[in-house]
């Protein structure tokens, strides 16, 4: 569905991907894993248009996609939850929905905001809360909400479980795996091995912007060397 | 009572054009980030758009009808700009655009020009509401308060717009975070057009709406551009409630200023203004990063280097030719070249804090024209000499800088630029108001060379010595470790004030000297004219010093001293065809478009094909190095 | 004797304690390191501590100065260097100029007009470029630099008014593993050498528990825990919070698989 290939990307002057390589399937939820700085952020950013690539390919459902517009990119189906969430603080939570709304393609269940709040019940009560009053993991949600009312195919969710409390990680996990059941496939940075662990079909692990270990989240915690090295747990 | 109120009204209604003007130039900077300085451009063809419309469409249906249509005309115009002007420069640096829509200003004013005529229009009277009312026993015009009611019922409309519809959700969310709005999948190259539209919509109404109450003129564009950056500064930018109050509040202060002082209604605004933005730095209900300049990486400048052998030739061939100048050429060569050292050491001046600095300066002139009127006042009232007016001057205009800039330097990016823009209003008003003083507009006439210096071509001489002079001296000041202080706070301000640096200090001190030089500059201009009136203090001067440095290059040393010698040379040029400004306006918009860098950028070019290729081989080493490691 | 004491920090933001109660101190010649989650109030700590945002309460002693409500540059002068966890250095000078800045405010000389800075104190400066490894780099413009070696540059400049404490935020983020290595030995090598006390944040655990003397763990802008590495590495909460100790991530396997 998603395919990244031989990808280089600078941020200002600093050579950050070294010829990054990854895939994601049909449905499946595959965790990039790394610690802060290996590449994740630029990653994600470089697929969804934010950061151009300066060489390699990006492919999604046939459509080579590296250097279009970020919005052309969105709207091919592909959603973007930032790391620093980067919500609305001065609109609303309905007006943020509001802006991430685009309509559902073919056959798939649109989302709305109500079923966006039942799934985040959350933000039910505060729907008409402006935003910036809202705390971290509230706009956690907010975010995911936000991306899911495009109704992608495919989610980037950069570092969802970051500085937020261990009960909303836990709501955030049986989240995502709804997401999953949905048929949304899910491409998930995280530097939290056991989160990714609880949701993930495949880990890949990235070190110094480079791919260092793919393979299945059992495989990579039956080898406690290479975790210490690369993840430092 | 009756008085007060009546008094309370006008002011309203007068607040209702500056409110449409300001609150379509703050959602156009909120969404794209360019501070359009053509929009009094737009109001103006609003005011005149509509004259046409007015006397071909009869009735009140007909008027109400003019009012909407210019609105749509003026929106579409706006669009057409933002489509051929701005599209292509969003990329560069906030200054760049800035130029450009200078350029935009010569060109709509000549158009008016030449569609409308250069005399001034009476605008029809509304249907309807040709009369006037009694309030508490005080007339008051009727269409006074229609006035107020559609500045009401605009604002109304703009809260619903941004409150109840999906697009007008988007502009807020895309003033918040325009590449988050992207990445949902917005395209936000149409959202900037809607944008773009809708605020000219706005100017252009407000330009329609006034047209019964002040008609139109060619002055507008620049008259109202002032008054609506001071609301901006004041409201907030990119708020539009707080444009709707501070238009209140500034058109009060002018209606019952001239009251209480009728000589310094423009002073006592700008005093508010001051006040305001030193207690609150981001006006009354803007946010604190609102405006914040971001610097555009991909542009760093180069450091800089004492100048080499081959740098020292040019200058040195420079100067010789322009010592030769008086032998082959006749007084109108004398006189041209002497125009072009004067401007030399004014744009030169300007970059030392705009280039070396980052501080964009949009009231230079009050420096320039400061100085020439310090001469100008020593000579006629003191009778002091040439030599010793050529020494205060400066001084004076430096001191003056000073007191501005400690207003000023508090403020940085857009902010610093309007208030800088609105302190030389600030001077030039006192200039105008202070008749007994300076002669208002008649200006101060008969100040000449002293006996010896008398002959055009002696008096080239002192020109060409102290210009010289002044330019190499900011030059040299930019190789100290002042001038490398300044340039630490323009490239980091925090880092310049972790290892110790004063930064507002520094850039004070910075905003005086240049102040001082261009002042400098300003005495020349007097003794070679003999004469100096208001223009020297206006907008118009101190566009024409950002217009010499942007078209030289805000990077070099160099820029300036090209850019003043171009542009003056082109103004000479094409002061002979009637609409010479539309034409200088084009040029100036085809090299911001065609060459960001200037035409020092432009002579670069080669070299700079050079360094990529350079930097190129030099990563390529770099990153086998690394994958050696 | 304790050089840095740190008493009863706290500052909020529209409502939520950022920094809450944070008390701690630093001795000569002593690098502890500031850790905890993202969102933990470090940050807000360090610009606290260097005058950039101002407490609501509590008080910054250095050397017996109160540092609260003093300016950056003023703490600055007062002997404190820092470096910045997204490199901030003078973009348009050369990397010897970037140090030679320094070295000039150093000697109170930035309204100097009557010489040139281009070679002002230069063979000072190319002695911290000596420090860092970087002095053949001395004459490259600044923005070509890769993003390690800027990192590294930041800590010469940090050097030129020859600190009593260095804070350092996040210094080797972005940097690949050689370098991060190279780097915090380098720090470790001065503050030994030169008996400076350094302050630093940093996420790479691997640099924390090789160099840190000491261990400040910040969670919800409380101070956690604190002690020795071996310490706080045994500390069940920082494990539970920071380290990835996995018992509640446990608790929801059983929950939800």
């Amino acid at each position: 569905m998603l395919e990244v290939a031989d990808l280089n990307s600078f941020y200002g002057g600093a050579h950050i991907l070294h010829g990054v390589s990854l895939d994601v399937g049909q449905g499946e939820v595959v965790a990039l894993l790394g610690r802060n700085g290996a590449g994740k952020s630029t990653t994600m950013k470089s697929i969804m248009g934010l950061v151009r690539p300066r060489s390699g390919t990006v492919t999604f459902e046939g459509q080579a996609i590296a250097g279009r517009p970020a919005y052309r990119i969105a709207r091919l189906g592909l959603g973007y939850v930032p790391e620093d969430r980067r919500i609305f603080t001065d609109l609303t939570v309905l007006e943020n929905l509001e802006v991430g709304c685009r309509a559902a393609r073919g056959t798939q269940r649109a989302w709305t905001s109500e079923r966006l709040f039942e799934l985040f019940p959350n933000l039910a009560e505060r729907r008409s809360a402006r935003a910036g009053a809202m705390s971290g993991g509230e706009q956690q949600m907010l975010t995911i909400a936000r991306t899911l009312m495009g109704n992608p195919k495919l989610v980037l969710l950069d570092e969802p479980s970051e500085g937020i409390s261990p009960l909303i990680v836990e709501q955030m996990a049986f989240a995502i795996r709804q997401l999953k059941a949905e048929g949304i496939a899910i491409l998930l940075s995280e530097q939290n091995l056991h989160f990714a662990m609880l949701i993930a079909d495949r880990v890949q692990v990235i070190e110094g912007g480079r791919i260092q270990f793919h393979g299945t989240a059992e495989e990579l915690s039956n080898q406690p060397k290479l975790r210490e090295e690369l993840l430092a747990l | 009572m009756g008085f007060f109120v009546a008094q309370l009204l006008t002011g309203m209604a007068n607040a209702g054009a500056l409110f449409l003007v300001a609150s379509g130039l703050s959602i156009i900077f909120g969404v794209t980030r360019v501070v359009n300085f053509a929009h009094g451009s737009f109001y103006m063809l609003g005011a005149y758009i509509a004259y046409t419309l007015m006397s071909h469409l009869p009735g009140a249906i007909g008027f109400w009808s003019a009012i909407v249509l210019t609105g749509i005309a003026v929106g579409l115009i706006g669009l057409l700009v933002e489509i051929v002007v701005l599209k292509p420069i969003y990329r560069a640096p906030e200054l760049y655009q800035l130029v450009a829509t200078f350029g935009v200003i010569l060109v709509i004013q000549d158009a008016v020009r030449y569609v409308w005529g250069p005399e001034d229009l009476i605008g029809p009277r509304a249907p309807g509401f040709g009369g006037v009312v009694s309030i508490f026993g005080q007339s008051v015009p009727t269409y006074d308060l229609v006035l107020i009611a559609l500045s009401l019922v605009v604002l109304a409309a703009l809260w619903a717009l941004f409150n109840k519809t999906r697009i007008g959700v988007l502009i807020r969310a895309a003033t918040q975070d325009r590449e988050m709005v992207g990445a949902l999948g917005v395209n936000q190259t149409l959202l900037f057009s809607a944008v773009f539209f809708l605020g000219s919509f706005l100017a252009g109404i407000g330009g329609a709406a006034q047209l019964p109450k002040g008609g139109a003129d060619l002055t507008m564009d620049l008259n109202i551009i002032t008054a609506v950056f001071v609301v901006v500064v004041i409201g907030g930018m990119g708020s539009i409630f707080g444009a709707f109050m501070a238009s209140v509040l500034i058109s009060e202060l002018q209606v019952f200023g001239v009251q209480l002082l009728p000589q310094s209604t423009l002073v006592l605004m700008f005093v508010v203004m001051a006040i305001i933005l030193v207690v609150r730095p981001q006006g009354l209900f803007g946010r604190p990063d609102a405006a914040v300049y971001q610097g555009n990486s991909a542009m760093v400048p180069k450091p800089l280097k004492p100048l080499g052998l081959a740098g020292k030739l040019v200058g040195a061939a420079i100067l010789a030719f322009l010592a030769f100048i008086p032998f082959y050429g006749d007084n109108f060569l004398v006189f041209l070249f002497s125009d072009i050292i004067i401007f030399c050491l004014f744009a030169a001046s300007l970059h030392f804090i705009l280039g070396i600095g980052g501080m964009a300066s949009f009231g230079h002139a009050a420096y320039y024209g400061g100085g020439a009127y310090v001469a100008a006042l020593l000579v006629q009232y003191l009778q002091t000499p040439m030599e010793l007016a050529i020494v205060l001057a400066p001084l004076g205009a430096g001191f003056l800088a000073l007191i501005i800039g400690w207003f000023c330097v508090r403020l940085s990016g857009v902010y610093f630029a309007m208030l800088t823009l609105a302190f030389a209003q600030v001077v030039w008003s006192v200039v105008v108001q202070w008749t007994s003083l300076t002669g208002g507009t008649d200006g101060i006439l008969n100040i000449w060379p002293s006996d010896w210096a008398s002959d055009p071509s002696v008096f080239y001489y002192v020109v060409l010595v102290v210009g010289a002079g002044g330019i190499i001296a900011l030059r040299a000041m930019a190789h100290t470790p002042f001038g490398y202080a300044l340039r630490g706070t323009r490239d980091s301000s925090l880092r310049a004030e972790a290892i110790g640096i004063h930064v507002r200090r520094v850039q004070l001190l910075a905003f005086a000297f240049a102040g001082a030089m261009a002042g400098l500059a300003g005495a020349l201009f007097v003794f070679a004219k003999g004469s100096i009136f208001p223009t020297e203090l206006a907008i118009s001067r101190s566009f024409d010093a950002l217009i010499m440095v942007f078209f030289g290059g805000v990077q070099s040393l160099g820029g300036p001293i090209a850019g003043a010698s171009v542009f003056t040379l082109l103004q000479d040029w094409l002061s002979d065809f009637t609409y010479w400004q539309l034409l200088l306006g084009v040029a100036i918009i085809a090299v911001v478009i065609l060459s960001p860098r200037g035409i020092t950028g432009l002579l670069e070019t080669t070299g700079r094909i050079g360094d990529r290729f350079r930097t190129a081989t030099g990563s390529n080493a770099e990153v086998a190095g690394k994958e050696a490691r | 004797m304790s050089f840095l004491v740190v008493e009863g920090l706290s500052l909020s933001f529209g409502g939520v304690r950022a920094v809450d109660d944070v008390s701690f101190t630093l001795a000569k010649g002593e690098l502890l390191a500031l850790i905890g989650p993202n969102g933990a109030g470090k940050s807000t700590c360090f610009n606290m501590l260097y005058g950039v945002s101002r407490p609501d309460s509590g008080s910054v002693k250095l050397d017996g100065n109160e540092l609260v409500g003093l300016k950056p540059r003023q703490i600055w002068r007062l002997g404190v260097g820092r470096t910045f966890q997204i490199t901030a250095t003078f973009t348009s000078m050369t990397v010897c100029e970037n140090v030679q800045m320094a070295l000039l405010s150093h000697a109170n000389r930035t309204f100097g007009i009557f010489r040139r800075a281009h070679d002002a104190y230069r063979d000072q400066a190319m002695d911290l470029l000596d420090i860092i490894g970087m002095r053949g780099q001395a004459d490259r413009p600044t923005n070509v630099l890769a993003y390690g070696d800027l990192k590294r540059l930041e800590l010469a400049i940090a050097l030129a008014n020859e600190p009593k404490l260095l804070l350092m935020d996040e210094p080797t983020a972005g940097m690949a593993q050689p370098e991060r290595r190279s780097l915090m030995k380098l720090t470790a090598d001065l503050v030994r050498d030169r008996g400076t006390s350094v302050l630093f944040t940093e996420h790479d655990m691997d640099v924390v528990f090789e160099h840190s003397h000491r261990l400040l763990v910040l969670n919800r802008g409380r101070v956690l825990a604190e002690g020795s590495v071996a310490e706080v590495r045994a500390d069940p909460k920082v494990r539970e919070i920071y380290l990835g100790g996995g018992s509640t991530y446990a608790s929801m396997e059983t929950n939800h698989a």
